[in-house]
C-alpha cells in the first residue's frame, strides 16, 4: 500500500527514464507529452463545446457548420420602421460589397437599404446576402427555465436526496463490509458470492418490481423513495471489504486486548484506517445520486419532490426538443460537478489511486 | 433502527419543504403536463385564471418529460398512484384509467357537439359515451416544403392532386439544381407513414375490425419508402439511425434547408415559426395522393380526467372550464395549436402569430381535417393503434438498414402485432 | 506527509466542528452493539454489522428480484403479481423458439438474439480496448512526467459526468450537422454520417464508454504501479534488462491483481451497457448497437404493451449468465490471490 503520493513517482519516474542520457529528450517522451496532450484535447474539448453551444439560439445551433462562439445577427433601428432592421454584408452587382439592411424578403429577392441613406432601396437575389454577426450570449437559455420552473425546489431536493442517500450508504456499507472483512462465520462466503452477484444486476431490469415494492411501502412520491432503495450498494460493499481486508489484524487484537468494543473497534480503529475508500464511495455515491435520471422519473410524479435531472428534463416533448432549453440546463447540473472536482480533485484521485481496489 | 437520526433529521427537512405547498386545507388537483413548446406556460396561465374564480380548488401543473408520459405514467396508473388528470398521447390505450365525466358537467351535449369524434378516440372498446377529455391538440399530418428553394431552382411546385410520385421527381430535381442533400424526409414515425399508406390503399383492419396491418395498399407505401432509401430520394439518417418504435424527425435539418420536402404535421408549426422565421418560405402544401385518397392522419394529445381521483367533482368543474370555448380558443390560439374543438375550428381561431407562413400552414392543416379518409379515423381511434405503429416502424427501418428483406419485414410485422395482442388478450 | 501551512491549523479547526454531529450519531449506535456483544459475544457481531445492509438489500434487491423470477412465468400486462395469468414457462419457450441459436433471423424473438450477439462484441472490443487503453495511460502517468496531478485529473474527470450527459455531449459533436462533420469538410473529406453505419455506430457507442470510464480504471492501474517496490527495477538496471523485459516479466506480474480487478469491473460495466448508448445510438441503425439490457427495457417498460412477463424472463437469463461468468472470474480470483 503506499503511502505517499510525492515520494513514489521520484524514483520510478526515475528508475524508468534513468537509462536514457536526462539531457537529451527520448522519443518515448515524447511520444508521451504527445499522447498526453491529445487526452488533454479529447477529454475536455466535448464539454467545451457543449458549454459554448448552450449559449446559442436555437436556431444558432441549427447552422452548418457551427460557429465556435454563438453569434447574434446586428440589427439596426431606421426611422420609418417599426421594428430593427437585420443588417446583412451584400453582394452588389458591380462586386462590391457594402453593408446593407433588409426591409423585407418575397421569394428570392430582398429589398434592402443602407441604413445612412434609408431613402434608397435595392432589390438584392438572397443569394448575395451574408448576415453580419457579433458574439452574443442566448442568456435567456438559462434565465427562461430557470425562472419558469422552481429551480430552487429542484436543487433542495436534488441536495437532501444526494447526502441522506450518501449517508445511510456510507453507514450501512461500511458496517457491513466491516463484518465481511474482519470476522470469519459461518456463511461470509455465501453472503460474500451474494453481493459480489448482485453486483452485476443492472437495476433497469427490476424497475417494475421495485416500483411496486416502492408503492407498498407508500413512499411513492416523497424523496425516500429515491433515497433508500440504492442505498445498499454491492459496490459500496465490495469496494470497502476489500480495502478493510489490508489492515493489519494485530491493530484489531491489539484493540481487543485494550477491552475496546468492536463498535468502538469499527468506528475508531478501522473506520480511520479506511478513510481513504469511504472517501471514494462518498464520492461515488454523490455522483450517482446526483445523476439518477430512470428510477426518480419513475417515482416522483409531483412536482415538488422532482430532482434536479428531473424538472429540468421538462423540456424533453413527444415531437420536439427544445435543444438550446437541454444544452444549458446540462450545464447547469454539471456545475456543481465540475465545482466539487475542481475543489477536491486531488483528494479524488489520490483517493481512488491509494485505495486501489487491491 | 439504524438510520433513526437520519430519518429524523430528514423528516424535519422534508415536512419544511411540503409544508411550503401545502399550507390551506382546500382542494389540490394534480395535472401531469409534457411540453413540446409554450403549452405548459399557457396551460399555466390559464389555470390561474380558473384558481381566482374557483378559490377553494388549486391545481398544481407537474411538467414532466415526455419519456415520464409513455413509461412512467403507465405503470403509476396500473399501480393506482396517478394524477387526478394528464395530458396523454396513448389515447386509447389508456383509456382503461379514465374517468367518465358525464356525471360531472352541467352540459354533456356540448362536450358531444364539439368534441364527438374525438371522445370516442379517448373510449375503451364497446364504451360509446364517455366523456374524459378534450384534445390540448389536434394533429394533421402534411408536408412542408421549401418554397425558396423550389424558386430558386425555377421547378413548379405540383398542384392540388399531386401524387407522391409527382413530389419525389419534382424535389430531386430541385435538391440536383441546388445540391441540397435531403431531397425528402419523412419523420420516423408509424403514425405519419399511416396516412400516405391509407392514400395508397391500406386498409389497416380485416372486415370483422380486426387490425390487419400489412396490405397491398402498405405494402406499396413501405417499397416506395425502401425505395426512396435506395434511390437517394431520402437519407437513411431518420429510418436508419435509431432502433426500434423510436420517433426521430427531420424538423432540424428543415430549418436548415438541407430537406426540400418534409413529412411531418402541424405541430411543428410554432417551432418552424420561432426558427425559421424569415430565412425561407417554409409552406404546408396538402397531403400528396395515392390511388385511393389523399390523406393524412388525426392524431395529437388529451388532457384526460383520470378516475384514481379523489375529487372528481373538482376535476369536473376544472374540465367544464378548461374545455369551454372562450378558455381553449385563448389557449389554441396563444400555442398555435389546431383546435380539437369543432366549434372553434369552424369559426376560426385567432392564432397570435403574424408569421404569414406559419398562418398559410395553420390553415393548410386545419382544412386538411374534413378531408381525412374514415380509415385514418378508425385507426387514431382504435386503442392499440401504437402496436401497430411500433410494428410497422421498427420492422421497415430494420428493412432499410438492409437487416431485413421487405418480405422478412412485413413477416415480422404481423408477428410482432399479433404477439402483442395476444399477450394483452391473456389479461381477458 | 505534505508540508503543513497557515491554512491547516484553520481548516483543522473546522474539521473539529464538522465532526462534532458525527461523532454524537456514532454514539447513537454504541450501546446496541455493545449490549449484543454481551449477550452474543464475538460470534453474533458480525451479524449485527451485516444486518442493516442486508435489510436494506433484502427489501430493495431481493424482494424485486424474487418478484421479477415470478414475473417470467407469467403473461399480460397486469402490473401485480396476484391479477397475472400463470403460463408456466411460455415465455422461456418464447425466448428460445430458434431454428439455429447462430442466426437470430431463425428465432421467433429475433431481437434477444441480436442483442445477445451485439452485447458479446461489444464486450470484448470495449473491455480490452478500455483495458489496454488505460494501461497505456497510467505507464505514461508513472513516467517522470510534469503536471502529473493535472493530467491524472482530466483524464479521470469524465467518470463523474452522468451517463445521459456523456452521450448527449458526444451526440452533439457526432451529428450530421455536428462540429466533427465540420471539420472533415473543412479539411476536404466528405461528412460522414456516423449514425447509419452499423461499425460508426459500434466505434462510437464502444469510444464514448470508453472516454467517460477509462480515468477510474487508469488509476487503479496507476495505484499498482506505484506500488511497485523500486529495488526491482534498481536490480533489473544493474542487470541490464532491457525495457520491455522488465515491463512482461516485473510490471506485468506485480500488476496483474490491479489488472484482474480492472477486468472484472469493465466486464461487468460492459455486460450492463445500456443509458450512454441508447442515449447515443439509440440501438440503431437497425438494431446494430441494441443490447440486452435495452431489449429487456424496452419490451418490459418501454413498448405500448408493456409485456413485463417476456421482459423478466430475459432478464433471469441474463442473471444465469452474469452468475456464470461471476463465477468463472472468481476462480480466477481465487488462483491469485484469496478473496
Amino acid at each position: 500500500m503506499m503511502s505517499d503520493s510525492a515520494e513514489q513517482p521520484r524514483s520510478v519516474g526515475r528508475l524508468i527514464t534513468a537509462k536514457r542520457g536526462r539531457s537529451k529528450l527520448h522519443w518515448s517522451d515524447v511520444f508521451s507529452y504527445v499522447y498526453l496532450g491529445l487526452g488533454v484535447l479529447l477529454m475536455f474539448a466535448p464539454v467545451v463545446w457543449l458549454a459554448l453551444s448552450s449559449f446559442k439560439t436555437p436556431a444558432g445551433l441549427l447552422e452548418f457548420p457551427p460557429t465556435l462562439l454563438p453569434l447574434g445577427q446586428i440589427s439596426v433601428e431606421v426611422p420609418g420602421y417599426d421594428d430593427p432592421l437585420l443588417m446583412f454584408s451584400t453582394t452588389m452587382e458591380d462586386g462590391s460589397v457594402r453593408e446593407l439592411a433588409q426591409v423585407r424578403r418575397i421569394g428570392i429577392v430582398a429589398t434592402m437599404l443602407d441604413p445612412n441613406d434609408p431613402d434608397q432601396t435595392f432589390s438584392v437575389p438572397i443569394t448575395q446576402n451574408e448576415p453580419i454577426r457579433e458574439v452574443r450570449m442566448a442568456w435567456e437559455n438559462y434565465s427562461g427555465p430557470l425562472e419558469r420552473f422552481n429551480f430552487m425546489s429542484y436543487l433542495w431536493n436534488s441536495v437532501i436526496v444526494t447526502t441522506a442517500a450518501t449517508i445511510v450508504t456510507l453507514l450501512i456499507n461500511s458496517m457491513a463490509a466491516y463484518g465481511l472483512s474482519i470476522y470469519e462465520f459461518r456463511g461470509r462466503n455465501a453472503i460474500m458470492l451474494f453481493v459480489i452477484g448482485t453486483l452485476m444486476i443492472p437495476i433497469t431490469v427490476i424497475l417494475v418490481p421495485m416500483y411496486l415494492v416502492v408503492t407498498s411501502m407508500g413512499m411513492v412520491n416523497s424523496l425516500w423513495a429515491v433515497i433508500l432503495p440504492g442505498a445498499a450498494t454491492p459496490t459500496g460493499v465490495f469496494l470497502l471489504r476489500q480495502y478493510m481486508l489490508t489492515i493489519p489484524k494485530d491493530l484489531i487484537e491489539a484493540a481487543r486486548m485494550d477491552k475496546a468494543s468492536e463498535w468502538q473497534i469499527y468506528w475508531r480503529v478501522v473506520m480511520p484506517l479506511a478513510l481513504p475508500a469511504i472517501a471514494v464511495l462518498a464520492i461515488f455515491s454523490i455522483m450517482w445520486r446526483w445523476n439518477e435520471f430512470l428510477w426518480p422519473l419513475i417515482v416522483l410524479s409531483r412536482s415538488e419532490v422532482y430532482t434536479l435531472q428531473v424538472g429540468l428534463n421538462a423540456f424533453q416533448g413527444e415531437l420536439n426538443v427544445q435543444w438550446h432549453y437541454i444544452l444549458a440546463m446540462t450545464v447547469v447540473t454539471l456545475i456543481p460537478v465540475v465545482l466539487v472536482f475542481a475543489f477536491l480533485q486531488k483528494f479524488i484521485t489520490t483517493g481512488i489511486a491509494s485505495s486501489g481496489m487491491k | 433502527m439504524t438510520t433513526k437520526l437520519t430519518i429524523a433529521l430528514m423528516g424535519s427537512a422534508l415536512a419544511m419543504s411540503v409544508l411550503a405547498t401545502s399550507a390551506s386545507a382546500q382542494t389540490e388537483l394534480r395535472m401531469t403536463w409534457y411540453n413540446d413548446g409554450n403549452e405548459g406556460e399557457v396551460m399555466r396561465g390559464l389555470l390561474d385564471g380558473f384558481e381566482a374564480a374557483h378559490p377553494d380548488i388549486t391545481v398544481t401543473l407537474d411538467e414532466v418529460p415526455y419519456a415520464a408520459i409513455l413509461e412512467g405514467l403507465p405503470v403509476q396508473l396500473a399501480a393506482g398512484h396517478g394524477p387526478d388528470l394528464a395530458r396523454v398521447t396513448d389515447l386509447g390505450g389508456l383509456s382503461e384509467y379514465y374517468l367518465d365525466l358525464t356525471p360531472y358537467v352541467s352540459n354533456p351535449d356540448y362536450w358531444e357537439a364539439n368534441f364527438g369524434p374525438f371522445l370516442e378516440w379517448l373510449r375503451p372498446t364497446g364504451n360509446d359515451s364517455a366523456i374524459s377529455g378534450f384534445m390540448t391538440q389536434l394533429t394533421v399530418t402534411g408536408p412542408y416544403v421549401n418554397r425558396t428553394l423550389f424558386e430558386q431552382a425555377g421547378v413548379d411546385m405540383p398542384g392540388e392532386g399531386a401524387t407522391w410520385s409527382d413530389w419525389a421527381a419534382a424535389v430531386n430535381e430541385v435538391a440536383a439544381a441546388l445540391d441540397i442533400p435531403i431531397p425528402m424526409a419523412w419523420d420516423r414515425s408509424g403514425h405519419r407513414v399511416a396516412g400516405p399508406a391509407i392514400s395508397m390503399g391500406a386498409q389497416m383492419f380485416d372486415a370483422d375490425g380486426n387490425p390487419a396491418l400489412v396490405d397491398q395498399g402498405l405494402m406499396d407505401m413501405a417499397t416506395m419508402l425502401y425505395d426512396w432509401h435506395q434511390d437517394g430520394t431520402m437519407s437513411p439518417e431518420l429510418w436508419g439511425s435509431v432502433s426500434g418504435s423510436t420517433y426521430l424527425g427531420a424538423n432540424e435539418d428543415f430549418a436548415n434547408a438541407q430537406v426540400v420536402m418534409y413529412m411531418s404535421g402541424s405541430w411543428q408549426i410554432p417551432q418552424f415559426a420561432e426558427t425559421i422565421g424569415d430565412a425561407f418560405d417554409w409552406w404546408a402544401v396538402p397531403a400528396p395522393c395515392g390511388s385511393a385518397a389523399c390523406t393524412g392522419m388525426p392524431g395529437g394529445a388529451a388532457l384526460v380526467a383520470l378516475s384514481g381521483t379523489e375529487h372528481p367533482e373538482e376535476v369536473g368543474i376544472l374540465m367544464e372550464y378548461l374545455s369551454s370555448e372562450a378558455v381553449l380558443a385563448e389557449f389554441y390560439g396563444q400555442t398555435l395549436f389546431i383546435p380539437g374543438h369543432i366549434g372553434l375550428a369552424a369559426g376560426g381561431v385567432e392564432f397570435a402569430t403574424e408569421d404569414p407562413r406559419a398562418r398559410h400552414a395553420l390553415e393548410t392543416f386545419a382544412g386538411a381535417v374534413p378531408g381525412i379518409s374514415p380509415t385514418a379515423f378508425d385507426l387514431q381511434g382504435y386503442p392499440n393503434n401504437r402496436v401497430m405503429f411500433n410494428a410497422l416502424i421498427s420492422r421497415l427501418g430494420e428493412a432499410i438498414v438492409g437487416e431485413l428483406t421487405l418480405e422478412q419485414a412485413f413477416d415480422r410485422m404481423t408477428q410482432d402485432v399479433e404477439q402483442q395482442l395476444a399477450e394483452q388478450a391473456r389479461d381477458n | 506527509m505534505p508540508e503543513k501551512n497557515a491554512n491547516t491549523s484553520l481548516s483543522d479547526r473546522l474539521t473539529a466542528i464538522a465532526a462534532i454531529p458525527v461523532v454524537l450519531f456514532f454514539r447513537l449506535f454504541e450501546a446496541p452493539f455493545r449490549f449484543v456483544q454481551k449477550i452474543g459475544g464475538l460470534k453474533a457481531m458480525p451479524y449485527i454489522f451485516l444486518l442493516p445492509n442486508l435489510a436494506f438489500f433484502g427489501v430493495f434487491v431481493v424482494v424485486p428480484l424474487f418478484i421479477n423470477f415470478s414475473f417470467s412465468f407469467t403473461g399480460g400486462t397486469n402490473i401485480f403479481l396476484s391479477e397475472r395469468v400463470y403460463t408456466g414457462t411460455e415465455q422461456y419457450e418464447f425466448l428460445f423458439d430458434c431454428g439455429n441459436y447462430l442466426d437470430p433471423q431463425s428465432c421467433r424473438e429475433d431481437r434477444f438474439w441480436k442483442a445477445i450477439f451485439n452485447t458479446m462484441t461489444f464486450v470484448v472490443l470495449q473491455v480490452s480496448s478500455l483495458v489496454a487503453l488505460s494501461l497505456v495511460t497510467a505507464l505514461i502517468l508513472n513516467r517522470k512526467i510534469r503536471a502529473r496531478g493535472f493530467f491524472r485529473a482530466v483524464f479521470f474527470f469524465p467518470v463523474l459526468l452522468s451517463p445521459v450527459v456523456v452521450a448527449l455531449i458526444w451526440k452533439w459533436i457526432l451529428l450530421r450537422d455536428g462540429i466533427l462533420n465540420a471539420f472533415l469538410v473543412s479539411i476536404g473529406l466528405e461528412r460522414i454520417l456516423f449514425f447509419i453505419s452499423p461499425e460508426w455506430a459500434m466505434f462510437w457507442a464502444i469510444f464514448v464508454s470508453i472516454w467517460s470510464q477509462m480515468g477510474f480504471y487508469m488509476l487503479i492501474l496507476l495505484a499498482g504501479l506505484q506500488a511497485i517496490p523500486p529495488d526491482l527495477y534498481e536490480a533489473a538496471e544493474m542487470d541490464g534488462t532491457s525495457p520491455e523485459r522488465v515491463f512482461w516479466r516485473i510490471t506485468l506480474p506485480l500488476l496483474w491483481p490491479n489488472l484482474l480487478v480492472v477486468v472484472v469491473l469493465a466486464l461487468i460495466k460492459g455486460v450492463q451497457v445500456f443509458d450512454e448508448v441508447f442515449v447515443l445510438t439509440g440501438g440503431g441503425p437497425g438494431t446494430a448497437t441494441q443490447f440486452i439490457v435495452q431489449y429487456i427495457y424496452t419490451t418490459g417498460f418501454a413498448s405500448s404493451v408493456q409485456n413485463f412477463g417476456l421482459a423478466s424472463a430475459a432478464s433471469v437469463v441474463l442473471g444465469l449468465v452474469l452468475f456464470v461468468l461471476t463465477l468463472a472470474q472468481l476462480a480466477a480470483v481465487r488462483r491469485k490471490n484469496d478473496v
